[in-house]
């Protein structure tokens, strides 16, 4: 670890390591937002070839659109409360806030599995039409996402189980909260121009 | 950076607030009104950029630390490579069809 400690900042920040670490994942949220941006000029594309097959209005559900998005958000802002506690050096909150977190998101992925085994039941595969290939893949790409970030969460809560709050754990926290809140932004535009402008056309 | 270290968590409460509305407005505009196709794409997307915005201000904090600014240019940079290429793929598949 570096030397050069600076106690007055926040523990995520308090090393040359940790800044260098969170720009880092800065970088890596930059090329991530690039990555989702291919997937949305893929969909934007192909939204409209139908091949025969079902259109949004007949597929979305805007009641289930919605428990998915507000379950997101939240999972987002108390995401956001466990970062606070963790800057007032209180675990417990940090934990109880950060359990509440992932159990939003993995709501979220149970809603998002029984959207698509729906979809699926009422003959929308992947292989059915242009938009659908589209849709699965970006949507399926950022639950993918949402579940390898429960995953992850999860390994960092036990690391903060077993070596308490330290400026190593508190810097893994922090930057799994940064990608946290990413995933929800990544959803707004999907909620956007996925199921509402969709949805409107 | 350190400065809401104590109290009540006025940004993050302020900041969720904030979505839900900017999120039931979309949602609204979207499939309550009798707009244009491209008025309601306006709008809603007008929305979208404003919510994520709050998202990386005031959940993910992205002005604060030493390299407040290099984070700045470095997701604006991403949005823009991203919104290139959405709008680009848009309009040079819009010829021939």
């Amino acid at each position: 670890m570096s030397a050069n400690v600076n106690t007055a900042l926040p523990l995520e920040y308090q090393t040359e390591q940790n800044r260098m670490n969170i720009l880092g994942f800065w970088i890596f949220l930059g090329a991530e937002i690039i990555l989702f941006g291919t997937l949305f000029a893929v969909f934007s594309v192909l939204n409209a070839r139908y091949a025969g097959g079902p259109t949004p209005k007949d597929l979305f559900e805007i009641k289930d659109v919605m428990i998915e998005t507000i379950l997101l958000l939240t999972s987002s802002f108390t995401c956001g409360l466990a970062i606070y506690e963790m800057r007032r050096h209180n675990r417990n909150g940090l934990l109880l806030w950060f359990i509440i977190t992932l159990l939003l998101g993995a709501g979220f992925v149970f809603m998002e599995i029984t959207e698509f085994i729906h979809y699926v039941h009422e003959g929308a595969t992947m292989q059915t039409s242009a938009f659908l290939s589209s849709f699965f893949v970006l949507l399926g790409t950022h639950g993918l996402h949402v579940s390898m970030g429960i995953g992850w969460a999860t390994m960092v809560i036990i690391q903060i189980l077993k070596r308490g709050l330290t400026p190593v754990t508190a810097r893994k926290t922090f930057i799994i909260g940064l990608y946290w809140h990413f995933l929800d932004v990544v959803w707004i535009f999907i909620f956007t121009f996925v199921y509402l402008a969709r949805m409107v056309a | 950076m350190a400065k809401n270290t104590k109290g009540f968590p006025l940004t993050h409460v302020l900041g969720f607030i904030m979505s839900l509305v900017l999120t039931f407005a979309a949602l609204g505009v979207a499939l309550k009104t009798n707009l244009s196709f491209k008025t309601i794409i306006w709008i809603i997307g007008s929305l979208a950029v404003i919510q994520a915005a709050l998202q990386l201000y005031m959940f993910m904090h992205m002005n604060e630390g030493e390299d407040g600014k290099s984070q700045i240019i470095n997701v604006v940079y991403g949005f823009f490579i991203a919104f290139v290429t959405v709008a680009g793929s848009i309009w040079v598949m819009s010829f021939g069809m």
